[in-house]
């Protein structure tokens, strides 16, 4: 399912002096089945952006299509509930989100407002468990028993459980030791490439979107500056840096590498593999010019 | 939603209402509803009007925003206004259907039950457009001080108040994101019927409980480790100053309520 966003503007508080433009003119597309990265500053526009992708918030001006649905400022609110379950959100910080008696029933709540039974919904519910690291003794836990992590993990099965075909991930790796991280973003990944789920990460670490996005887009200032695939705009690492974002520690990594050996890195490197690898193969070219 | 819920907001400004000491602000709205009830004939009425306006167009604030602040408010007044006109006796009976009567008392006093609920809404609203709340806490706290003598905690409540206000934003930020949240998760908040909606509030209350009493446990946690303790000697960063405009507008309202002793009738 493609999203497409044509010339979407926002305003916040329109007609008051608390007035305030979050995006102007926005035009984009999420392709059906990429691993889409929004970076930006802190301000920049990306949560309003993330709220257009399911119609929690309606354009001011200019319309989004989900699907087959468009959405323009006059847009009924009717119907909206088939789109969010198409389009699952994760929030920054989900484990707010938590309020049920057991982690089983709150998993299990999306699948309930969309139709399912409470059975099937706790079926659902430990299925899910494994897929997110944790494990069927929790179905009976109270979620505020949890550590933070726990939390987040029950607090992403819920969104999971939803079965979206769009995955919206807000920061889902903010505040995790650096196992856990990993251990997330390599499952978003997992779906990705398995299942086709349509992928949307927001987010700072660029690490992460040089690993896993195949599509990155730079939003600031409510305006997108420009996108394209991360092996492209990582390239450009003054400009990043004037946007006030890094890049990854790959990509630095073969800068440094460039500047004191005069090595040529092409393709850029973008995870640590191809790094090694490359670097490898130039150390032996090296060895057989007899250096 | 939120974005809707700007009655009773402070927008800033610089205007002269503005720049009025908060006590003098504060003390001027209390008297002024205490006055209110001398009003009883239309020349008081008119005059308390021209009073209030005049303030509106001094803090330099749009009227929508007055308006605004009555629109919440509108299904009470009505209510009162229509209960003056249907149960005030009078003598000038203009119609009579059964038992109901309306006499010329009665719509007047409808009226002017009207006239006191709008006028005491707008001079509220005046106080907190153009007031901080942080000035208006320091205000209370200020005119609570005498009651300190009979052992009222005076700083803990002036303290309880500023906390409360300030988390109002920051509640309201944390309602509408778990809104989202829920939202996402398949919950239509404001459809279906009253049993619908009243389940809906439950998985948008839990997390605001449970996020607030985190919140309240850390704040307190922070104001100990940083060695806060209560009123007693302790100095204020934002220190109030009375100056003689304040004082004009004690003298303003001590002349408004003389005129209201000689009109009313």
């Amino acid at each position: 399912m493609d999203i497409r966003f044509e010339e979407v503007g926002y305003t916040y508080q329109p007609g008051t002096p608390f007035q305030s433009r979050a995006l102007h003119d926005i035009n984009l597309t999420i392709k059906d089945s990429s691993f889409t990265a929004i970076v930006g500053h802190t301000g920049s526009g990306k949560s309003t952006v993330l709220q257009h992708l399911n119609a929690l918030k309606k354009p001011t001006s200019g319309q989004v299509t989900i699907g087959d649905r468009v959405i323009t400022n006059f847009s009924e609110n009717k119907g909206l509930k088939s789109l969010r379950k198409k389009v699952g959100i994760v929030f920054q910080f989900p484990e707010a989100q938590l309020f049920e008696e057991t982690v089983g029933k709150d998993i299990a709540f999306g699948p309930k407002n969309f139709g399912l039974s409470e059975e099937e919904g706790l079926e659902k519910a430990r299925e899910l468990l494994p897929l997110v690291g944790l494990d069927e003794t929790f179905m009976e836990r109270s979620p505020f028993d949890l550590s933070g992590g726990q939390m987040r993990r029950v607090a992403i099965a819920g969104v999971l459980a939803l079965e979206p075909e769009v995955l919206v991930l807000d920061e889902p790796t903010a505040g995790l030791d650096p196992q856990g991280r990993k251990e997330i973003m390599d499952m978003f990944y997992t779906l990705y490439k398995e299942q086709g789920l349509t992928v949307v990460l927001v987010t700072h670490q660029m690490d992460d979107v040089a690993t896993y996005a195949d599509h990155m887009i730079v939003l600031e200032k409510g305006t997108v500056m420009k996108e394209g695939h991360p092996r492209e705009l990582f390239k450009e690492a003054g400009w990043l840096s004037s946007m006030q974002l890094g890049v990854p520690s790959t990509v630095r990594f073969a800068h440094e590498l460039e500047e004191k050996f005069e090595w040529i890195f092409d393709p850029l490197p973008l995870t640590t593999d191809e790094l090694a690898q490359q670097m490898k193969d130039k150390l032996a070219s090296k060895a057989g010019e007899g250096l | 939603m939120m974005e809707k819920l700007i009655f009773g907001r402070y927008i800033p400004g610089n205007s002269f209402i503005h720049r009025l000491d908060p006590r003098a602000k504060l003390m001027g709205a209390i008297w002024f509803i205490i006055i209110i009830f001398l009003a009883n004939n239309w020349l008081t009425y008119v005059l308390l009007t021209v009073f209030v306006l005049t303030a509106v167009k001094l803090s330099e604030i749009s009227p929508k925003f007055f308006i605004n602040g009555v629109k919440p408010l509108i299904w009470l007044i009505l209510f009162t206004v229509i209960l003056q006109i249907l149960f005030t006796s009078g003598s000038t009976i203009w119609f009579r259907f059964g038992p109901v009567v309306i006499s010329q008392e009665g719509l007047l006093n409808g009226v002017f039950i009207f006239m006191r609920f709008v006028l005491i809404i707008f001079m509220s609203t005046i106080l907190t457009l153009t007031t901080m709340p942080l000035s208006l806490t320091d205000a209370i706290e200020y005119l609570l001080r005498p009651l300190a003598a009979v052992k009222v905690p005076v700083h803990e409540i002036a303290l309880m108040l500023s906390i409360a206000l300030r988390f109002v934003p920051t509640l309201m930020d944390e309602t509408e994101k778990i809104m989202n949240a829920q939202r996402a998760r398949g919950i239509d908040f404001g459809e279906g019927n009253i049993y619908q909606q009243m389940k809906a509030i439950v998985p948008l209350l839990i997390p605001l409980f449970v996020s607030s009493f985190n919140r309240a446990e850390e704040l307190a946690t922070a104001m100990e480790a940083r060695g806060y303790k209560g009123g007693e000697g302790r100095t204020k960063y934002r220190q109030l100053e009375w100056v003689s405009r304040d004082t004009m507008i004690m003298v303003a309202f001590g002349l408004l309520s003389a005129a209201l002793f000689v009109l009313r009738t």
